[in-house]
């Protein structure tokens, strides 16, 4: 297990330096962030090539990277544009994604699996057939329509709750945007259980766990349930990632200020330090939750052994 | 069998862990106190940084400068200056009032000024508004035109403190309108505190206005607070103001509709259909100091040949602007018939018809025109602009559209650039094939940063490497004039010349938007489409 791990973290060097270095080019083909500093305007030439000096942007690419990943190591991300700091940034942004990711995964976890188990258990009934038609609307309506309307009906209309989540993200306001995030991935996770519990409900060992006159919730739980969780923990493990870098539309809907926002804003306003930083740490993020995932499963199904 | 509970028990220890991690928000809101939507400012707040209008708003909050613009007719008015003389258009002696001081006590001396001039320009101190000191003599030496030079002074010479209350400022040309500059951000005093303690300052800025900065969470939130010690005439009738940044312009919107918020600077396209129903008389739409243009690249030997300003002309002919206007933006931008701004005001420069017929739509008149000129060159064209900001595909199309409709054939297409960087790239690089859109905003309320800062040779921002001896000559005479009367005069016959040459289609005049709640009264924007905060006043 332990030499399984160390293999995978070495594995992940590769992985990591491919990845940011595609981010840093990709970046620097959006055009010279220094040009758009200044709006309509053209930048003044000397103020220009100080900014440029200051930020290694006057030197090629390759030795960009460089310069970039070294100051990674000891820690330092960065300045943006407007003098603060890439890290401070990610103090304040950070937190308040996992925060919302958190609501969102524990509302798909909650919901999504306890419905997958009821419809799987009542196949081809009333429920299952509901159940279906309900995550078929949720999975065809994107994410800025439901949260526009949410936000409109709950926030505006019928005033139960703040329709722009205050600065400091607390929690209580992020339970509409976060089930907004998790409306999605809620419905494949539903699916994704109800046709393993299905599946497994008619294999042999269930038919042995009745036969042997197990209490059915013991059966349910334990038993069925164990073995069916595998594919939905490896989609949730997956997940993660996406939703904590792919909240951007969930986050300016609803006013959070976390690492979708983050990433946006750095984007139009080419602050190339804010965007090459970001996405750096949600590819370590990426990447940790993926070697989370397979662990679970040995977890999960005694007969997976890593060596 | 203990396998199960512990993935249980792994994600719900989990959540409770994170959960609990949530601090509570909120707490009681002062009900003196405005609360407005903001935007992240791009630079630091410091004065001769700050280029947008976000920076922008926290300057006229907190800051006072030698003049101020009036926040309706856009006149410089004196503000902390008591007067500001010229015998010969050139040298100049500012004196101050007595009594004004900084919130943190420290009085307003003429080396305030001077320090903040000199620290704005220096090129190493890299500020963005660095250009607006170039025609204080010295610039040269502490803002060396080419890159990676090390400036030769520090200080520049044509400033000299005289007394506590008086310096001197000598040009280095004759410019007889330079005081109506002064109104301008970069202009602003500062205090030894910005020198000594940069990081505090920046952290929490401290300036001279009726507002001081209480708190300032970065890229969240600043609250500012009425200053009881403010010495000017124009004191906060409000308790505070608390700029609130939002992720999304519509999300502020619907935040406005909720009751969370009190003031809105920027309503967004979207919004607009419904926003007389929304607000009714609380939406205000009134003109700003901005103009869009459709540029073209002069130095592109087809497009500048002798004639082809006749197809420029033509162009202008063709494009349909009061529908445009009307059904494209609702009523926000009005028809352009000059190269300047509604909101500059006759006062300043502006005077409608001077595009004359050229601006005015004649689908026959334009096709003729074009014939004239040879036809579009190389047959047809395609209208750069950047996708990513400000919603110019829509209008861009509609353009396109009128210009097809009126000439009868298919010459004109969109061509979308990606990213506002990039196409600023491309556009500063000269590397434009055909007409592009352009956008300005004044800094001052004068013609001057206008029609010089564009069409001048080699003028920073004249993109196009548009040149008209003529023109520039006229351009430089009224500069040297001390009448505003003479000036505008001048500059009037200047433009008469862009509107024979047409090195760019004026489009038209942008309104400021904004709309505000129920709590607050006597809102308004001033001509830099900034709110005038200070006269809001809570109901009740």
């Amino acid at each position: 297990m332990g030499r399984y791990v160390i293999r995978r973290l070495l594995q992940m060097v590769p992985v990591f330096v491919g990845a940011t270095f595609l981010i840093f080019v990709m970046v620097y083909a959006l055009g010279d962030p220094v040009a758009a500093l200044s709006g309509d305007r053209a930048p003044d030439p000397a103020t220009a090539a100080q900014i440029r000096r200051e930020l290694h942007l006057d030197q090629p690419l390759w030795q960009q990277y460089l310069h970039y990943m070294g100051q990674i190591f000891t820690g330092n991300f960065g300045t943006t544009f407007d003098g603060q700091q890439v890290l401070d940034k990610m103090g304040t942004a950070f937190p308040v994604t996992l925060r919302l990711t958190a609501v969102a995964v524990v509302a798909e976890i909650v919901v999504g699996v306890t419905l997958g188990v009821l419809g799987g258990l009542r196949r081809g009934r009333l429920l299952d057939s509901g159940v279906l038609v309900l995550t078929l609307i949720v999975v065809s309506v994107p994410t800025f329509v439901s949260g526009y309307v949410l936000q409109y009906l709950l926030g505006v209309k019928w005033a139960w709750v703040s329709p722009a989540v205050a600065l400091g993200a607390p929690l209580d306001e992020l339970l509409l945007p976060g089930c907004v995030l998790a409306l999605v991935s809620l419905a494949y996770v539903t699916r994704l259980t109800r046709t393993s519990i299905a599946e497994n409900a008619r294999a042999d060992y269930v038919r042995t766990a009745v036969a042997k006159g197990l209490p059915r919730r013991r059966i349910v739980v334990r038993h069925l349930l164990r073995n069916s969780l595998i594919p939905v923990v490896t989609f949730i493990g997956a997940d993660i990632g996406t939703l904590m870098g792919g909240a951007v539309v969930t986050e300016r809907i609803f006013n959070v200020h976390g690492v979708g926002y983050e990433l946006y804003q750095g984007i139009v306003r080419q602050n190339s330090p804010t965007v090459v930083g970001f996405v750096t740490v949600l590819v370590i993020v990426f990447l940790l939750a993926n070697l989370i995932v397979d662990l679970l499963y040995a977890v999960l199904d005694p007969r997976i052994r890593y060596a | 069998m203990r396998g199960a509970w512990r993935v249980g028990s792994v994600f719900v220890v989990g959540a409770v862990v994170v959960l609990a991690g949530a601090g509570c928000g909120g707490g009681g809101q002062d009900p003196t106190v405005v609360r407005a939507s903001w935007g992240d400012p791009q630079n630091p707040v410091e004065p001769a940084n700050t280029t947008d209008v976000q920076g922008g708003k926290v300057l006229d909050l907190a800051f006072r400068g030698l003049k101020r613009y009036n926040p309706r007719t856009a006149v410089a008015e004196n503000m902390v200056a008591e007067s500001v003389e010229s015998s010969d258009a050139r040298n100049f002696t500012v004196k101050l009032k007595r009594g004004w001081t900084f919130s943190n006590g420290e009085k307003v001396t003429a080396r305030s000024f001077v320090d903040a001039w000199n620290y704005g320009a220096l090129v190493t101190n890299r500020q963005q508004g660095a250009p607006f000191f170039s025609y204080v003599e010295g610039y040269g030496d502490v803002h060396p035109e080419g890159a990676g030079e090390k400036p030769a002074a520090q200080t520049m010479r044509g400033l000299r403190v005289r007394d506590e209350l008086t310096f001197t400022v000598r040009l280095n040309q004759k410019f007889g309108l330079w005081p109506d500059m002064l109104g301008y951000n970069a202009f602003l005093p500062l205090p030894r505190m910005f020198f000594t303690d940069h990081d505090a300052w920046l952290a929490k800025p401290v300036g001279n206005g009726p507002y001081a900065v209480q708190s300032y969470a970065k890229g969240g939130v600043m609250r500012l607070r009425r200053w009881d010690g403010y010495p000017g005439p124009d004191r906060a009738e409000n308790g505070g103001v608390d700029l609130q940044v939002y992720t999304d312009s519509d999300t502020a919107y619907t935040d406005l509709m909720a009751g969370n918020l009190d003031l809105v600077d920027d309503v967004p396209a979207p919004q607009l259909k419904h926003v007389q129903k929304d607000l009714g008389g609380r939406y205000i739409n009134q003109p700003a100091g901005i103009i869009q243009t459709l540029s073209f690249p002069m130095y592109d030997a087809k497009w500048s040949k002798a004639g082809v300003e006749k197809v420029r002309r033509g162009i202008s002919m063709a494009v349909n602007r009061p529908a445009i206007t009307r059904q494209i933006f609702r009523g926000t931008r009005t028809p352009a018939t000059d190269w300047s701004a509604m909101a500059l005001g006759e006062h300043g420069g502006y005077q409608a018809g001077l595009c004359g017929a050229a601006c005015t739509y004649d689908p026959a008149g334009a096709r003729k025109l074009v014939a004239e000129g040879g036809g579009i060159p190389g047959g047809s064209m395609k209208v750069t602009y950047n996708a990513d900001t400000g919603s110019h595909k829509l209008w861009v199309d509609a353009l396109c559209n009128s210009v097809n409709k009126a000439l009868g054939r298919h010459v004109c297409d969109g061509a979308p650039v990606g990213t506002f960087a990039d196409y600023r790239t491309k556009v500063t690089g000269k590397k434009m094939s055909g007409p592009y859109r352009a956008g300005w905003q004044m800094d001052y309320p004068l013609i001057q940063t206008f029609v010089q800062s564009q069409y001048f040779t080699g003028a920073s921002s004249n993109d196009s490497g548009w040149s008209n001896k003529e023109f520039d000559r006229l351009v430089s005479r009224a500069n040297a004039e001390s009448e505003q009367r003479q000036v505008n005069e001048t500059y009037h016959r200047a433009e008469r010349i862009l509107a024979r040459e047409m090195p760019a289609i004026p489009l038209w005049y942008q309104n400021g938007s904004g709309g505000y709640g129920e709590r607050v009264e006597n809102v308004a924007l001033n001509p830099f489409s900034v709110p005038v905060y200070g006269q809001i006043r809570i109901k009740g």
